[in-house]
């Protein structure tokens, strides 16, 4: 059963099922994200989590973070080992054999947007084509943050990472992130959401949908790094706003691969040069040699949120 | 509840309808599969007693073999009966997680049909799934034909889900030559075998919301030694519930199974130690070559190879003067594993064997009787002039120049 959350107390409470002693570094959206998952429900969870920075910050032995059921696996399966117990859960209920037939629970599994854009995608892919009853979040962070700041398929262009680097001759990433919300409308899930955490009354409303929908549901979360998108931690949240504004990060959902509604639309739409301008992961897109990928940046967006409308419009 | 399937006193099985009998038997709770050539007709037979009523836990078609022990992963700690069927290429590529399902001791019964690994690809029955996995942290055992296929699956339920163990346990069966060849089983009734395996027991489940648990967490160097330590002594101490547990089931059929399965050995000057159907090849030949030459030839398997029956392997091969080991996988540039294995249990015993290794039937390749006769002619040589009169390792059955490195 989804919990009330109307004001800033309620959503800022302090979740006693995800321990707020863990190691992901001061300014992580990570945790605001999971935290307010935890915190959206009454009903029992049966977690799992990629390998990743959640996975590493939160479960190093002998300590868990974790007061609910959780495992991990590995880099690529979390969301075949929640499937896993989901299909366990139906089998003992169905015997008869549940240690507590009457809990309510939500199946969940984590995943950052390397073990769900790459190495992780045909897991997912199978588990949401299975029609599993759980939820897959994505913790986007466009980066392997947890090995050292490598490029994934989240990636967006001009960003330097440590295996695609700025330098003399390149201006970084080369391409476009992936579509991964397309994609996942496109196997037919019940519910597809795109979300950030500074829009929190956006989030939890999204999230508590994707608990409450029966089906497999996914939700990308956008995850500002501090680390690797290099800006000041105190300032997690201000650079998401600027990301929702200027429309690099637009905030919709996709209900049964058909149906798109926008759920946030910026009062002033930000020009994506100021998004670039606050993280040092673009810097370098500043010289006057890289003018052309900022101009790049802009038009992909523009045209990105004009197809999202025409999505919309059209309810197809 | 599943529907009873009455079952005759003698069944024509192959060796996946064995091992998909056993684990209809048994009752389980998930099913997680992927086919692969030869394991393919376990998963197509367990999955046409579900569409018949015969069985009433899930059965969930993964979009690959990785993702196979992945789910089987989850349903175990959720807490339930798990188990699944591979080969090969899909054994390789369930590799990483067969660790992780042994490291999270997670009592997984996973039946093996062996098949060799590519390049070049085929799919015909050696050994290379099998050694590639041995050292996984599981159990392993070793079967010759379906009966055994059957009872060893019943038997690994009820090992690795003891109290005392909580380990997955693998059950092989070489591909084609037993997993495709009809041969009588006799099977137990339905009941009999539920009642033999047992209830499952819970413990450390995922779905006890009143106890959470968290799977799978991280160790670095001040814990790891330990956990892997502690996994070690979990496997060398499932040896005494494994002898339990095949005792428990030669009273309710009849059939006696060894941890070390000995035959024409009390009086042997020579052995062979092989696994798989080359076992039953092996039996055949030491026959004739005790009538036609009157060598003193017996076999010695490992029924169980792990955890390694090192004493029992010694006690088996204390009084023989020469050994041959064959092993049905390439050696990757060294001697095969039976060599290794026998070379470290013998070396500190008084009479200390000669011993050979003998690489054969790669990617399915037959082992004939022929084959065997020369190989023991050979160990017989080796055991009257008391010292190697062949090279130390050689390939059976293998077409051009004799090829030998050792």
């Amino acid at each position: 059963m989804s919990k009330t959350i109307k004001n800033l107390k309620q959503f800022s409470t302090a979740n006693e099922r995800f321990e707020g002693a863990h190691l992901l570094c001061p300014g992580c959206a990570h945790s605001m994200i999971v935290r307010e998952l935890m915190n959206c429900t009454e009903d029992n969870l049966v977690l799992s989590t990629n390998t990743g920075c959640l996975e590493v910050s939160t479960a190093v032995y002998p300590y868990t973070s974790w007061d609910s059921s959780w495992i991990h696996i590995g880099f690529e399966n979390a969301a075949t080992a929640v499937a896993g117990a989901e299909a366990m859960y139906n089998a003992k209920k169905r015997k008869g054999t549940l240690p507590n037939p009457d809990a309510p629970v939500k199946f969940v599994a984590f995943g950052g947007d390397g073990s769900t854009y790459d190495i992780g995608f045909q897991w997912l892919s199978g588990a949401v084509e299975r029609g599993h009853d759980f939820t897959y979040i994505c913790l986007d962070n466009e980066v392997y943050a947890n090995t050292g700041g490598q490029r994934s398929s989240s990636t967006p262009i001009g960003a330097s990472t440590t295996t695609s680097p700025a330098g003399r001759v390149s201006y970084g990433e080369k391409k476009m992130k992936k579509d991964i919300v397309g994609i996942m409308g496109a196997h037919g899930a019940p519910y597809v959401a795109q979300v950030a955490p500074n829009k929190w009354k956006d989030m939890v409303k999204k999230l508590q949908k994707s608990l409450e929908t029966e089906g497999p549901c996914f939700i990308n979360a956008m995850s500002a790094c501090t680390t690797e998108w290099k800006f000041d931690p105190k300032d997690t949240i201000s650079v998401s706003d600027v990301a929702v504004d200027s429309l690099v990060f637009p905030l919709y959902e996709i209900i049964d691969g058909k149906e798109l509604n926008i759920t946030y639309r910026p009062k002033n739409i930000l020009p994506v040069r100021d998004y670039l301008g606050i993280q040092g992961r673009f810097k370098h897109l500043f010289k006057p040699e890289n003018q052309h990928v900022i101009e790049q940046w802009q038009k992909d967006v523009d045209a990105r949120w004009e197809y999202l409308q025409r999505r919309e419009e059209a309810r197809v | 509840m599943a529907e009873k399937m009455e079952l005759k006193e003698v069944e024509v099985w192959d060796g996946n309808m064995a091992y998909a009998q056993a684990m209809r038997q048994a009752q389980i709770d998930v099913v997680a599969a992927y086919p692969i050539t030869p394991s393919t007709p376990t998963v197509q037979n367990y999955s046409k007693f579900l569409a018949d009523g015969y069985v009433d836990g899930e059965f969930v078609m993964v979009e690959s073999e990785h993702g196979a022990m992945s789910g089987c992963i989850g349903a175990a700690a959720a807490g339930g009966r798990v188990a699944t069927a591979t080969s090969s290429q899909g054994y390789a590529l369930m590799m990483e997680t067969l660790y992780q399902a042994s490291g999270m001791r997670l009592p997984i019964v996973l039946g093996v049909v062996n098949r060799a690994i590519a390049a070049p690809l085929n799919v015909n029955g050696d050994h290379s799934d099998m050694y590639m996995g041995r050292d996984s942290g599981w159990i392993h055992v070793a079967t010759y034909n379906p009966q055994e296929a059957y009872d060893m699956i019943l038997c690994a339920f009820k090992i690795g889900e003891h109290m005392d163990v909580r380990l997955p346990v693998q059950v092989h069966q070489d591909g084609f030559i037993s997993s495709h060849t009809a041969q009588n089983v006799r099977p137990l009734q339905d009941e009999d075998a539920y009642d033999f395996v047992g209830e499952y027991q819970e413990k450390n489940a995922m779905l006890d919301f009143t106890k959470p648990v968290t799977y799978g967490a991280q160790t670095e160097e001040d814990w790891h030694f330990e956990h892997k330590a502690k996994q070690q002594k979990a496997l060398m101490d499932s040896r005494p519930v494994i002898d339990e547990v095949f005792e428990e089931f030669e009273k309710r059929t009849g059939r006696k199974y060894n941890r070390v399965e000995t035959y024409m050995m009390d009086d042997a000057d020579i052995a062979i130690v092989a696994l798989g159907t080359t076992v039953e090849s092996a039996r055949a030949a030491a026959q004739i070559m005790r009538e036609e030459k009157g060598i003193k030839v017996g076999v010695v398997s490992p029924r169980v190879f792990r955890p390694f029956p090192y004493e029992k392997m010694q006690e088996a091969l204390a009084n023989v003067k020469a050994v041959a080991t064959m092993d049905r996988s390439a050696p990757g540039g060294t001697v095969g594993m039976l060599f290794n294995e026998l070379s470290g249990a013998l070396i500190n015993t008084d009479k200390r064997p000669v011993l050979t290794n003998y690489i054969y039937g790669l990617g399915g390749r037959d082992m004939t009787i022929e084959n065997l006769k020369t190989i023991i002619e050979e160990t017989n040589a080796n055991a009257e002039a008391g010292k190697l009169t062949v090279p130390t390792q050689q390939f059976s059955g293998l077409r051009g120049p004799k090829l030998s490195f050792f």
